[in-house]
C-alpha cells in the first residue's frame, strides 16, 4: 500500500468483502444502496447489519443495480459518503449513472468484484475482465479513478483510499477486486482512527447567493454543499455552465469538459498508487494487479533465487494509468511481463506507454482459474 | 411568508439567474403543473430549503431547473431512485419527483412500482400527456389504444397503462389523478400528496397538442383543454355511470389515501432501537 502507516492494533480474520465494509465504515461511509450479486453479496449483507448501528447510517436494497447507484448518487448529493458494490453484469447496468456521477461531480465509491464474462459468465470464478469497462464503460469522454486490491488488507486500505479520492476530487471512484481476493479469509489489521487520513468534501463558506456550484477553483474542484444546507442549486447530467444550468455554448462546454479532466490529471502523483518489489536493478519487471500480483510476487522471488534479476510493479491504481512508474522501471528493464486474467486489457495500457521501447510479454488466462506463480516463473526464466 | 397571489407568488419561487424563456411550447400544460406545485408548497408553508425537486428526462424533466429549490435533473426514468437516496439521507426533506409518462411507466416502470411497494416518503407527480414529447411524438405506455403517434402511424395496437390502477396495486400510500384544467383541485391534490406520509402519486393529465394533438384531431391547445373538461370527471360521478358511459370518461380524484409510515421513518425507528439496545 502506498500510504505508510505506523502502529496498528486490532487484528481480525476477515474476508476480502468484509474488509471492504470495514474500510468503508472507517472512511465515514453512512449510506449503502445496491442490489445483491455474487461474488460481491457479502458486502451488501454486512452493510445491512452494520449501518443501522451507526448514527445516521442508512441502507436500502433497491430493485436493481441502476436503482442502486441512483440512490447512492442521491444520498451523496444529500451529504452522505455513499457506496455500492456489484459484479460484472451489475456494473454494466450502472454505467449510465457512472457517467452522471462524473459530470455532476458526485463523490461515490463503486466496488466491482469481477467475475468471468461476457454476460452472466462465471458467477463465482475469478476474472479481471472489467478493467477497460471501468475506464471507458460509460459514454462520453471522462476522467476516472480506478483502484485495485491484491489481498484482504488492501481491500480495507484501498477502500479508505477510494473514499478519500472520491471526496477530494468530487468524482466516482471504482475499486476493482477479483473473486479470489473477495472470498479469501486472512488476518488483517484494523488501524486506529488516528493512524490514517480521512478526507471530507470541501463545503462552501461563502454566502449562498455568491455560490456558483461549478466554478473553477485552484484545484479545479468546486466546493460542494449538501442538499438542504441553504445552498440551492441545480444538478443536471446535461452539460452545464458554472451555475449548473444546461448550456451548449462551445466555450462553456469546453471549459466544463476540460476541467473535469484537469482536476484529476494535475494531481497524478496523488492519485497513482503503486508498489515496487525488487525493481531497482531488475532486467525483467512484472506489471500486475489484483490477486495475480500475489502470484507475481512469489514468482519474482523464485526467479531471483534462480539468478534472474526480476522485479514487480504492483498497480494499486489502474486508472489514470501510472505512466511515470512504468517509465521508471522501463529505464532499466529490457522486458515487461503483464499477466492478467483477461485477454490483455491492462497490457494495452502498458504497450501504449512502452510504445515499442522494450519487449512486452503478456500472460493471459480466461478459464476462470488464477494465474499461478509457476506460470509467471516460466516466462520470467525464458526472457 | 407574506400573503402573495398569482404571478407575484410564482415569481417568488422562480430562479432569477436562470436563462428564460423556458422550453415549453405555447399551450403546454407543464407550466400549469409548475404553478400548482409552487402554490402547494407555498400553501403548506414549506421553506425553499426543505424542498427537493427531482426530475427525470424529457419536457417534464426541464421543469426543475426553473424553480428555486434544491433541484436535481436526473437520468431518464431513474428520478425515483435518486429521490430514494435523498429521502433516506435527509428524511426531514420534502422530496418531490416530477416525471413524464414515459419516464415513470416505460423506462422507469420498475422503479415506480418498487417505490410504491417500498412506500418511500416521496411524492411523485406524473405528468401524463400520452406521448413522448421531446423526442418527437412517439407512442408512450399511456398512449390510448387506437390513437396515432410517430411510431404508431396505423394506430396503437397495444393496451395502455392506467397509472392509478398500477400505483394502487403496487400499494402506494396516496394515489390521485387530476388535470391541468381543474387547477384548484390539482393544487389540493399536490398539497395532500406532499403532506401524506409514505409514497404519494399524483397523475396529472396534461395536454401535448404539439405532438399528440396534431395527430389525433385536437388541432389547437384549446381543443385539448376542452377534451379534459368534457372527459375527465370526478370519481363519485364516474361511479354512477353505466359501463358504456364509463368507457368514454376518465375518473379523477383521490383513489387511495393511507397513513402507513414511510420506509425512512420505519428504518430510522429500527436503527434507533438497534443503537439504543447496543
Amino acid at each position: 500500500m502506498a500510504r505508510p502507516r505506523k502502529k496498528r492494533n486490532k487484528e481480525i480474520f476477515a474476508l476480502g468483502n468484509e474488509a471492504v465494509v470495514e474500510g468503508a465504515l472507517l472512511a465515514g461511509c453512512t449510506f449503502y444502496g445496491g442490489y445483491p450479486i455474487t461474488p460481491s453479496s457479502e458486502i451488501m449483507e454486512i452493510m445491512a447489519q452494520r449501518l443501522p448501528l451507526i448514527p445516521n447510517g442508512s441502507f436500502v436494497q433497491m430493485e436493481d443495480e441502476i436503482a442502486g447507484l441512483g440512490s447512492v448518487i442521491g444520498a451523496s448529493l444529500a451529504g452522505r459518503k455513499a457506496m455500492t458494490a456489484t459484479s460484472g453484469p451489475g456494473f454494466s447496468l450502472m454505467q449510465e449513472h457512472l457517467g452522471y456521477g462524473c459530470i455532476t461531480e458526485t463523490p461515490l465509491v463503486i466496488v466491482n468484484v469481477m467475475r468471468g464474462g461476457p454476460s452472466t459468465g462465471l458467477p463465482t470464478s475469478p476474472a479481471q475482465g472489467d478493467v477497460q469497462q471501468a475506464r471507458w464503460g460509460t459514454h462520453g469522454d471522462h476522467s476516472i479513478i480506478v483502484l485495485s486490491a491484491s489481498n484482504v488488507q488492501e481491500c480495507l486500505d484501498n477502500t479508505i483510499e477510494a473514499f478519500n479520492l472520491a471526496e477530494k476530487y468530487r468524482t466516482p471512484v471504482i475499486l476493482l477486486i477479483d473473486e479470489i481476493t473477495a472470498h479469501t479469509r486472512e488476518k488483517i489489521i484494523i488501524p486506529n482512527p488516528d493512524e490514517f487520513e480521512v478526507f471530507n468534501r470541501i463545503v462552501p463558506t461563502m454566502p449562498p447567493e455568491w455560490y456558483k456550484p461549478y466554478e473553477e477553483t485552484v484545484r479545479g474542484v468546486p466546493p460542494m454543499p449538501s442538499i438542504g444546507s441553504g445552498y440551492r442549486f441545480h444538478v443536471t447530467g446535461l452539460t452545464h455552465d458554472t451555475n449548473g444550468f444546461p448550456t451548449s455554448r462551445p466555450d462553456e462546454v469546453r471549459e466544463l469538459n476540460e476541467r473535469l479532466f484537469r482536476k484529476i490529471d494535475q494531481f497524478l502523483h496523488d492519485v497513482q498508487l503503486v508498489d515496487e518489489v525488487d525493481t531497482e536493478d531488475a532486467d525483467v519487471v512484472v506489471i500486475a494487479y489484483g490477486t495475480v500480483a500475489r502470484s507475481a510476487e512469489l514468482a519474482v522471488k523464485q526467479a531471483r533465487d534462480l539468478g534472474v534479476k526480476a522485479g514487480l510493479l504492483k498497480l494499486s491504481t489502474l486508472f489514470p494509468y501510472p505512466r511515470k512508474a512504468t517509465e521508471r522501471v522501463m529505464a532499466k528493464a529490457h522486458t515487461l511481463v503483464v499477466p492478467e486474467m483477461n485477454m490483455g486489457q491492462m497490457s494495452r495500457e502498458v504497450k501504449r506507454v512502452n510504445n515499442g521501447q522494450v519487449s512486452v510479454r503478456t500472460i493471459n488466462k480466461v478459464d476462470g482459474q488464477i494465474i499461478t506463480p509457476a506460470e509467471i516463473l516460466k516466462v520470467l526464466t525464458r526472457v | 411568508m407574506v400573503d402573495m397571489k398569482g404571478t407575484q407568488l410564482i415569481h417568488e419561487y422562480l430562479r432569477h439567474n436562470k436563462k428564460f424563456p423556458h422550453v415549453f411550447c405555447a399551450g403546454c400544460g407543464h407550466g400549469i403543473v409548475l404553478g400548482s406545485l409552487i402554490r402547494a408548497i407555498h400553501g403548506l408553508g414549506l421553506s425553499k430549503d426543505e424542498v427537493c425537486v427531482v426530475a427525470g428526462i424529457g419536457c417534464s424533466g426541464r421543469l426543475a431547473a426553473y424553480v428555486d429549490f434544491n433541484t436535481v435533473h436526473t437520468t431518464h426514468g431513474r428520478a425515483l431512485t435518486f429521490a430514494t437516496g435523498i429521502k433516506m439521507a435527509k428524511p426531514g426533506m420534502h422530496v418531490i419527483v416530477v416525471m413524464g409518462d414515459g419516464d415513470s411507466m416505460a423506462i422507469g416502470g420498475n422503479h415506480l412500482i418498487h417505490a410504491a411497494r417500498r412506500n418511500i416518503g416521496v411524492t411523485a407527480l406524473i405528468l401524463n400527456n400520452n406521448i413522448y414529447g421531446m423526442t418527437g411524438g412517439q407512442c408512450s405506455p399511456t398512449t390510448p389504444s387506437g390513437s396515432f403517434s410517430m411510431t404508431t402511424p396505423m394506430g396503437q395496437m397495444e393496451q395502455s397503462f392506467d397509472c392509478v390502477e398500477l400505483c394502487s396495486a403496487a400499494k402506494a400510500n396516496y394515489v390521485a389523478r387530476g388535470t391541468v384544467f381543474h387547477v384548484k383541485k390539482l393544487d389540493q391534490m399536490i398539497m395532500d400528496g406532499i403532506s401524506n406520509p409514505g409514497f404519494g402519486v399524483v397523475e396529472i393529465l396534461t395536454p401535448c397538442h404539439t405532438q399528440y394533438g396534431r395527430k389525433n384531431k385536437y388541432r389547437t391547445p384549446v381543443d385539448m383543454y376542452k377534451m379534459l373538461k368534457k372527459d375527465v370527471i370526478d370519481i363519485e360521478r364516474y361511479n354512477k355511470l353505466s359501463e358504456a358511459e364509463k368507457a368514454k370518461k376518465t375518473p379523477s380524484g383521490v383513489f387511495v389515501q393511507k397513513d402507513e409510515p414511510g420506509l425512512e421513518e420505519k428504518f430510522y425507528e429500527m436503527a434507533a432501537n438497534c443503537q439504543g439496545g447496543a
